[in-house]
């Protein structure tokens, strides 16, 4: 098991008394409780700042915590002897566990007396599981490999963390912060309560085509003038596959195309959109032949792109 | 060896679970639960029935409002003040999300 310094965690001395831990909490907490901070680290921090608290803030905890010794952060250590014997109602296997576990499991002073504990249903934990899955499998349904560690008793009665892996289906319909519950796949309840449940977080990459909003998807078509001009059928990618696209003569740059129902699958029934969008492009270079003929068109041309910027300068001109 | 997960549930619109569930999933009391209902935060799916039932994705919203609870030690009216926040966050977020998305790669 490896020592963590509670008192260094919330930066106060040994010794501060019940309100300054309070503070301290309440200060850190603010700033990286993960529902309301934009720190990146937020999760992994409050976790450490929540664990320290959990034992701190209770007296009896915190005497079973100083009893243990000043430690260097993340050095192994075991409780002394009689440490158990004082503190523990519960069995530990102190190597398969983790000081967060130890004090979960101790019976803590205000609240309950041991033998109430005991006996009273205690649901199990439940756990939130971020799943990071590819647009084209949230578009097909996908399986993924969950590998969770948790604290569990075991036959004999003592407390050990144990890994547990799971195969979970992904159905199609997910896309970036859905949320799919897993019933009683999650912690153990104790005494009767119930299983905790698992809360699958879905988020997708990034993809290098499509953008994702919801279930509708954006991407550019890149257009050569040509294309836009004399009008063009193109092949697009979409998740389902190429499709072939009737570009209009004289389409404009910005224009948005919608293709229905080639977006990403609803979850029961239904799809999103692709909305396609246009881009003209420019060749890097030009050959001595396409300059050429780029002049041949400046010069047969009447079409003036700025027109709107000469209207108003003689606005301008005439107000003044 | 893997366990399969067969029975994954959405959290959505098209499932509903009365209030003494959504307390024992969420970990608030049936109380708290429907003082947030009545601030307005966590809507019943419909509010005229007799038996109060809401749409299954109000566990994530309970459960947010629990972790705030027990985390931050807030009373019902402050957890009612951060969910409204936080849902207008989340709002603003999608409508960020939702304006790149629509915006050009190379704008």
């Amino acid at each position: 098991m490896k020592y963590k310094d509670y008192y260094d965690v919330l930066g106060v001395k040994r010794g501060a008394g019940e309100a300054d831990i309070k503070a301290a909490y309440r200060k850190l907490a603010r700033k990286y409780h993960p529902d309301v901070s934009r720190e990146a680290d937020a999760e992994v921090r409050f976790k450490e700042i929540a664990e320290a608290y959990q034992t701190l803030k209770d007296a009896e905890k915190r005497a079973a915590y100083d009893q243990l010794g000043q430690q260097q952060p993340g050095q192994d250590f075991r409780p002394p002897p009689d440490w158990q014997k004082q503190y523990g109602e519960t069995q530990f296997a102190f190597d398969d566990i983790d000081l967060a576990d130890l004090f979960a499991g101790l019976r803590g002073g205000r609240q309950h007396s041991g033998q109430a504990r005991a006996n009273m249903p205690m649901p199990g934990q439940d756990y939130e599981i971020p799943v990071s899955i590819t647009l084209e499998q949230a578009y097909r349904g996908t399986d993924v490999d969950l590998d969770l560690s948790m604290p569990e008793y075991a036959a004999d009665g003592a407390l050990r963390r144990v890994p547990r892996t799971f195969r979970a289906h992904i159905p199609k319909g997910a896309t970036d912060g859905q949320r799919l519950r897993v019933p009683a796949k999650g912690g153990k309840g104790l005494n009767g309560g119930r299983d905790g449940d698992l809360y699958l977080n879905i988020t997708l990459h990034p993809h290098s085509v499509f953008r994702v909003s919801g279930h509708d998807l954006y991407m550019d078509l890149p257009l050569a003038p040509w294309e836009a001009a004399l009008g063009a059928s193109i092949e697009v990618p979409t998740p389902g596959g190429l499709v072939r696209l009737k570009v209009s003569p004289g389409t404009r740059a910005g224009q948005q195309l919608r293709l229905p129902k080639r977006g990403l699958p609803r979850p029961r029934s239904g799809e999103g959109d692709l909305f396609v969008i246009v881009q003209i492009v420019m060749p890097g270079t030009m050959s001595e032949k396409e300059r050429v003929l780029y002049k041949q068109l400046a010069e047969a041309t009447k079409f003036d792109p700025r027109t709107q910027f000469r209207q108003e300068v003689r606005n301008e001109n005439r107000t003044h | 060896m893997r366990t399969e997960l067969t029975e994954i549930l959405w959290l959505d619109e098209h499932h509903d679970l009365p209030l003494t569930r959504l307390a024992e999933l969420s970990g608030l009391s049936e109380a708290e639960l429907r003082e947030l209902m009545d601030y307005g935060v966590l809507p019943p799916a419909d509010p005229g029935a007799p038996q109060l039932n809401f749409h299954s994705d109000c566990i994530v919203i309970a459960r947010t409002a629990c972790r705030l609870r027990d985390e931050l030690e807030l009373d019902v009216h402050g957890l009612a003040l951060i969910l409204s926040l936080l849902d207008r966050v989340h709002d603003l977020e999608a409508q960020l999300n939702d304006l790149r998305a629509r915006g050009s790669h190379g704008a």
